[in-house]
């Protein structure tokens, strides 16, 4: 009982109860901490409907029983698992766009028969480093150029997918996740630079391929001022909901920018706004920490994971978690073009709750399943 | 799987590298972090100030609500300009339907224009705050505010709006006089200030409507509101009542002003009575007159092409604008100009014949009696109108005499003070038609003037004026229509004048003149013989003006003539002779003869000094105090 207090706190996390249930227990903090600020901001940002914040607790718990049944299993499954998993996402998404359902032109869900709807892209977030990571759990460090076009591919062919639906943000996420594998593999940095100062054509070519309602978004985001009344209004609505927010903000509830609507998407994809106009930059720099707190947390677990398929998935898995918040916050301050990307554990709905949570399982089922050394 | 790889694995290494490529991650995540945290600090600290204005812009917003427009009254304290409710529909374009699909579903119940809805589209493509409505049409008929009313659940987006609106319930014949309002104009808003006229929908377009309207709008109240982003008021944060616009008194008599008009019969022309002890406008009439309701409603193009086109001008205000011969009511003010400069007197007598010459075998200028009046005098002149003495007084005196005499009177000048708009007319002198023509003054153009007609052009208005004048002895008070606003006596800027005395250099040459003129009526052979047998006495003197001169000796047919070359009729007249309560100019254009115009004045005389009026002015007594 007369341990130092850092001493006490490995103690606790190391307890027997969190090994047994295969908990993460700096994890599961940091993703409750982040939960919690989350779930008030949406009573404001919802207008004060508690309705809302129930239903978002409801799912938030589900993500929660996710994650924890995932994290039971022991990762050399999900290894062996991975290949078989990604070719049943891809044929899914081959039917999300042979028989998808959606609207607003765009084709994201496949209907179950009797059943409810999903969306199979989400599951590819997952499995798309699953994948990555499975290619070269088996092969030395760093790859070969051979086998980085291999990966390379892998990566691109679902993403590519995804952004025919079109859902240009999922698809970024997808894309990353893979990226970050490979990165995270060792690829040489002379092919990152390369790939650097090969993205102003990239660019340049998917500008052509893109669909006009996304360049809108693109030419909107370039000069919102353009279109005040149409697409710049959420940018322009946005960033005065910001910048009006001032160092320490307005107060709880006090955001006359979400109150009185001027917002809009106030509860789902913009809802950092409603954190900056009512807490100020205090506020975000408080939320911020939050999230580097899961993000530190993920990259332990990476950097100490026991093969290179865990710590290539575990690492993908909290960068892409990262990129979640960076786009979202970028595009709602407007740094960053408006691609729909919720703010992740905390903007309402979306069934990207459920998925970033089951991520979170894969990391904790990484962190327990240690052989004790 | 892995067979293939038979090289060696440092696994130890690979870890390594993994790790590095980890911690290069956790980098780039605080720098892209610091990224985020620096735009946060740019917009919230750096941009505040500009962000915490826009966001107040956006929440705060000020509603202007129109005061009512104060009332116009006529000095009985008849109403000449009221306000009334109207229901104008206006649609919220964020909530409505589709154009396409809101005309199909308003066009059953309303009747609007293609223009209705072209000036819609056009206010639609205009910036305007988000879910703020925009009217379509202004005036709904009960009939039409009743079917909308019963779809109005089914029609999102779409409200009928109650708003106050003019309406002059005596319509044409004080149209010229009162003027109208009219829906403001973007040309409106440039001589105002457009904050105030936010939500007002009239503006004064002519007449007193339009001189007063400063006073008549009165200054709107002003609330700031909070709104939300739907437009819709959440609270209200100050509040500036509306201060009602101030009504007019005028001068007018509104019987009077009626009855002129009715008097006027089928012709065109114009009358103008003055009250000559204070300037003030007793009666304004120019027929044929308009509708001026139509203007408020928001005339149609047809409407409007009809009343422009006609040819009987309806649309041109004579009293102020129409430019006439005064004719023979010049004289008695030619006749106190030869006296004045010593060119004529009342002993001096001149032998009258049928026509004037300059020179023994040049042109000869007809008198309108062909034989001629034989000998007269300087009063005898006016009683019969003997043209030929005024030939020779003008001829003597010359321009330049007359000139000075007559803008004493205001000719020459816009003299009326409440009202915009009026012409100059034209009394001519020597350096206007070396301007004009080039050409230097000759004898026979001061010949022609003597008896008001060649370059001379003078408005009803401006005769009407130099009328009072003589009728008050010299004491010359510029028009005005407007006797006080509200319960304070209207004032005047005094930079251009608005009243001034006439001295003449014998000040019994005005008592002597109003004899003459006096004659005029009571005289066996006066012009106006006519108006004989009123209890009062009259001062009068008649005008016959050219409509196109006749050649040398050509005989004058009134019958062979079409009807728009008969000459117009003039009468200048004011009652009591001694103590005038009313002068008052009447033309009647192309009217043939002055008998016309003399037989309205005397009406008018009757009507306005005993008070008495044919029995369908009785509505007028009902309104009034």
């Amino acid at each position: 009982m007369n341990m130092p207090f850092y001493e006490r706190i490995i103690a606790f996390t190391n307890a027997r109860l969190w090994r047994l249930t295969h908990v993460d227990i700096l994890l599961l903090l940091a993703l409750l901490i982040l939960m919690t600020g989350g779930l008030s901001i949406l009573y404001s940002a919802s207008g004060q409907d508690i309705a809302m914040v129930e239903r978002q607790v409801v799912r938030l718990s589900i993500g929660m029983v996710v994650c924890l049944i995932l994290a039971q299993l022991p990762p050399k499954y999900m290894r062996r698992a991975s290949p078989f998993l990604f070719i049943a996402i891809v044929g899914l998404l081959i039917g999300v766009l042979l028989f998808g359902v959606g609207a607003k032109g765009a084709q994201r869900w496949l209907q179950i028969p009797g059943g409810p709807r999903f969306q199979p892209s989400e599951l590819m977030k997952i499995v798309m480093p699953m994948m990555v990571a499975w290619y070269f759990a088996n092969r030395p460090l760093p790859p070969s150029l051979k086998e980085i076009v291999t990966v390379l591919v892998i990566i691109a062919v679902p993403s590519l997918m995804v952004a025919k639906q079109p859902d240009l943000g999922t698809a970024l996420l997808v894309g990353v996740s893979g990226i970050f594998a490979l990165f995270l593999a060792g690829i040489g940095w002379r092919y990152i630079l390369g790939a650097a100062a090969a993205a102003p054509v990239a660019v340049y070519s998917l500008w052509h391929v893109m669909h006009d309602y996304q360049k809108q978004r693109v030419l909107t985001f370039l000069n919102p001022e353009s279109d005040p009344l149409g697409s710049g209004w959420n940018i322009i609505q946005s960033k005065t909901a910001i910048g009006s927010g001032g160092l320490y903000g307005k107060g709880y509830l006090e955001g006359t920018q979400a109150q009185l609507n001027f917002l809009p998407e106030s509860h789902t994809d913009f809802i950092i706004a409603v954190l900056a106009e009512e807490f100020g930059m205090v506020g975000c720099g408080l939320l911020m920490c939050a999230y580097l707190l899961v993000i530190a947390r993920g990259l332990y677990i990476a950097a100490n994971a026991e093969d290179n398929y865990a710590r290539l998935l575990a690492g993908s898995i909290t960068l892409t978690f990262f990129v979640y918040m960076f786009v979202n916050i970028g595009m709602v301050s407007g740094i960053l073009p408006v691609v729909g990307v919720p703010l992740p554990l905390v903007s309402y709905g979306g069934t990207s709750i459920i998925t970033i949570m089951a991520t979170f399982g894969i990391l904790m089922s990484i962190q327990t399943h240690k052989r004790a050394r | 799987m892995g067979k293939h790889h038979q090289v060696f694995r440092n696994y130890r290494q690979e870890h390594a590298l993994t790790k590095r490529r980890v911690v290069v991650a956790a980098i780039f995540v605080l720098l892209l972090v610091g990224v985020l945290m620096g735009r946060l600090f740019y917009l919230q600290v750096m941009e505040y100030e500009l962000y915490q204005t826009k966001a107040n812009d956006n929440r705060v917003m000020l509603v202007t609500e129109p005061p009512p427009r104060g009332l116009i009254y006529d000095r009985h304290g008849v109403v000449l300009a009221d306000n009334r409710p109207i229901h104008s529909l206006t649609v919220i374009p964020e909530r409505a339907a589709r154009l396409a699909e809101l005309k199909e579903a308003l066009n059953p119940l309303v009747d609007i224009t293609e223009e209705d809805w072209a000036e819609y589209e056009s206010r639609l493509k205009e910036y305007r705050r988000p879910y703020q409505s925009i009217t379509l049409k202004s005036q709904l008929s009960d009939e039409e505010w009743s079917r909308v009313s019963v779809d109005l659940y089914k029609l999102d987006g779409v409200q009928v709006e109650a708003q106050l609106t003019r309406y002059y319930p005596f319509g044409e014949a004080f149209a010229h006089a009162i003027g109208y309002v009219g829906r403001i104009t973007a040309k409106d808003l440039e001589r105002v200030d457009r904050m105030a006229y936010q939500g007002a929908l009239f503006i004064g377009k002519t007449g007193v409507e339009e001189y007063y309207e400063s006073t008549l709008f009165g200054k709107p109240g002003i609330s700031k509101v909070e709104v939300n982003a739907r437009g819709r008021i959440m609270s209200e944060i100050e509040r500036q009542n509306p201060t009602p616009g101030k009504d007019l008194h005028l001068h007018m008599d509104a019987r009077l002003q009626q009855y002129a008009y009715d008097l006027l019969g089928s012709y065109k022309g114009s009358v103008v009575a003055i009250d000559p002890d204070t300037g003030g406008v007793l009666a304004m009439v120019s027929k044929p007159g308009f509708d001026p309701n139509l203007f408020v409603r928001g005339i149609s193009v047809n409407q409007y092409a009809e009343l422009r086109d006609d040819k009987r001008l309806p649309l041109f205000n004579r009293a102020l604008r129409g430019g006439y011969p005064p004719a023979s009511t010049i004289k008695p003010f030619m006749g106190l100009a030869g006296l004045e400069y010593g060119f004529s007197s009342w002993t001096e007598r001149y032998y009258a014949r049928g026509y004037y010459q300059i020179n023994p075998d040049g042109r000869r200028y007809r008198d309108w009696k062909r034989g001629g009046h034989g000998w007269i005098d300087l009063e005898r002149s006016i009683i019969e109108s003997v043209d030929t003495y005024y030939y020779q007084l003008a001829h003597k005196m010359g321009i330049t005499p007359i000139h000075t005499f007559l803008s004493k009177f205001g000719y020459g000048q816009t003299s009326i003070l409440d009202l915009n708009g009026a012409s100059a007319g034209l009394l001519p002198s020597n350096e206007w038609k070396k301007a004009r023509y080039k050409e230097p003054w000759y004898p026979g153009d001061s010949v022609n003037v003597g008896i008001g007609q060649g370059f001379m052009v003078a408005t009803p208005i401006q005769i009407a004026t130099a009328n009072a004048a003589l009728a008050a002895r010299g004491h010359m008070y510029y028009p005005r229509m407007v006797e006080t606003i509200d319960d304070a006596t209207a004032t005047f800027d005094d930079n251009d004048g608005v009243e001034h005395t006439i001295t003449l250099k014998d000040q019994r040459n005005w008592e002597r003149m109003v004899d003459a003129m006096e004659k005029v009526v009571t005289d066996s052979r006066g012009t106006a013989r006519r108006l004989q047998g009123t209890e009062y006495d009259i001062a009068g003197k008649t005008g016959t003006g050219q409509v196109f001169s006749l050649a040398d000796d050509q005989e004058y047919d009134a019958d062979s003539l079409d009807k728009r070359l008969h000459d117009h009729a003039l009468f200048i007249g004011f009652a009591p002779a001694d103590q005038p309560k009313i002068a008052i100019f009447a033309i009647f254009e192309n009217g043939g003869s002055s008998s016309k115009p003399a037989d309205l004045s005397k009406a008018l005389f009757d009507a306005y000094l005993y008070d008495e009026y044919p029995a369908e002015y009785d509505y007028f007594e009902d309104q009034g105090r």
